[in-house]
């Protein structure tokens, strides 16, 4: 069974995480469908820091025997790796419209000298 | 002459070159507009190119090679050109062998035309390690397109409209022409190689190092078999 101690100390920062997120959202920092998986994140690991009999079950359904925390260190492992993983498809988006906006930019601006050059002369 | 042709010149901090690759291409042929994509110079490159009579396109930032060719297709598309020709803004190109590169495409024996620096007459040696890479992107794009391909990594072009829109599209990044040409075949364009010879370079270096070059060959490979996977995108020719 998980420490009490363990499992109050993982609650207490399950829920800092979801409140700090929250914050971000309502304080217009943080766009809403970026927070939805760190608020997935955050809600996965309260429930399992809580609740530490659940905790239990799945840690013998992998197999730790000797100490049930560790599958909540590796859960909050796998949902890091997630959010990071969205980050990288978010980033190769924007690098892509950044590219498409500077090719536009360019294009517009020659069309608006060669127009300027036409009427000036 | 009913089409119009156009020749896409790329360029970064060219200054030194590339108002003799402009004045040269005019000079071939006058009827050929030029336009030159200067991707994010730092010197004077647009500038002179302008003077030497070309269309200038001033990209914000360096994009690389494979977005600022793209934005030339782009304009290549939006002004309606059904013939374009591609050049590097650094003066390894002839425009003298541009007949061997048009001909095809006026004849309408291929999509795109690809000046290769090893099919027959070339006498072009690279450096052991570039050799190395392009032989090998030589034998596997050769094996995906299941046709002979010497050159992969030719910047020296030439393609009709159907070509310009498949590239104005969708075009790869970075270090494109390998995955360029898969991409061509993938579409059902039809592909040429013909063998011109290229000009060592006038000015400044390549633009592959060899850290670089290691870095690239990993990725173009990447690219490669995840293309493999890929559906051909639709929008781009049809």
């Amino acid at each position: 069974m998980t420490p009490f101690r363990v499992s109050l100390i993982a609650t207490v920062a399950s829920l800092l995480l979801i409140l700090v997120v929250f914050e971000l959202i309502r304080s217009r920092r943080l766009r809403e469908r970026y927070a939805l998986l760190w608020l997935l994140t955050g809600c996965v690991l309260l429930v399992l820091s809580a609740w530490r009999g659940g905790l239990n079950t799945i840690a013998g359904w992998v197999g730790v025997s000797t100490y049930p925390p560790a599958v909540l260190f590796a859960i909050g492992t796998l949902f890091i790796l997630l959010v990071l993983l969205h980050y990288s498809t978010v980033i190769s988006k924007l690098a892509d419209q950044n590219v498409i906006l500077a090719q536009r930019l360019a294009l517009l601006e020659e069309r608006l000298r060669s127009r300027d050059r036409v009427r000036e002369s | 002459m009913a089409e119009r042709r156009i020749a896409i010149v790329p360029a970064r901090n060219e200054s030194g070159a590339i108002g003799g690759v402009v004045a040269e291409i005019r000079a071939f042929d006058p009827d050929l507009d030029v336009v030159v994509i200067d991707d994010g110079s730092t010197d004077a490159t647009g500038d002179i190119a302008g003077a030497a009579g070309a269309t200038v396109i001033r990209l914000p930032f360096n994009l690389g090679i494979g977005g600022a060719v793209q934005t030339g297709f782009k304009y290549a598309l939006e002004h309606g050109y059904s013939l374009a020709v591609r050049l590097d803004g650094d003066g390894q190109h002839d425009p003298a062998e541009l007949p061997k590169l048009i001909e095809p495409v006026l004849k309408g024996q291929a999509d795109i035309v690809v000046g290769s620096r090893f099919a027959g007459s070339g006498a072009y040696r690279p450096p052991l390690a570039r050799r190395v890479g392009i032989g090998l992107f030589a034998r596997i794009v050769s094996l995906l397109v299941r046709q002979r391909v010497t050159d992969t990594t030719s910047g020296f072009q030439a393609l009709n409209d159907r070509g310009i829109r498949l590239f104005a599209h969708d075009y790869p990044h970075d270090y494109p022409e390998v995955e360029a040409t898969v991409m061509v075949v993938r579409h059902r364009l039809r592909l040429l190689e013909v063998p011109v010879r290229m000009r060592e370079r006038e000015h400044g270096r390549s633009s592959i190092t060899a850290v670089r070059s290691l870095y690239y060959m990993v990725k173009v490979l990447l690219a490669l078999v995840v293309g493999m996977f890929r559906r051909t995108s639709p929008g781009g020719s049809s």
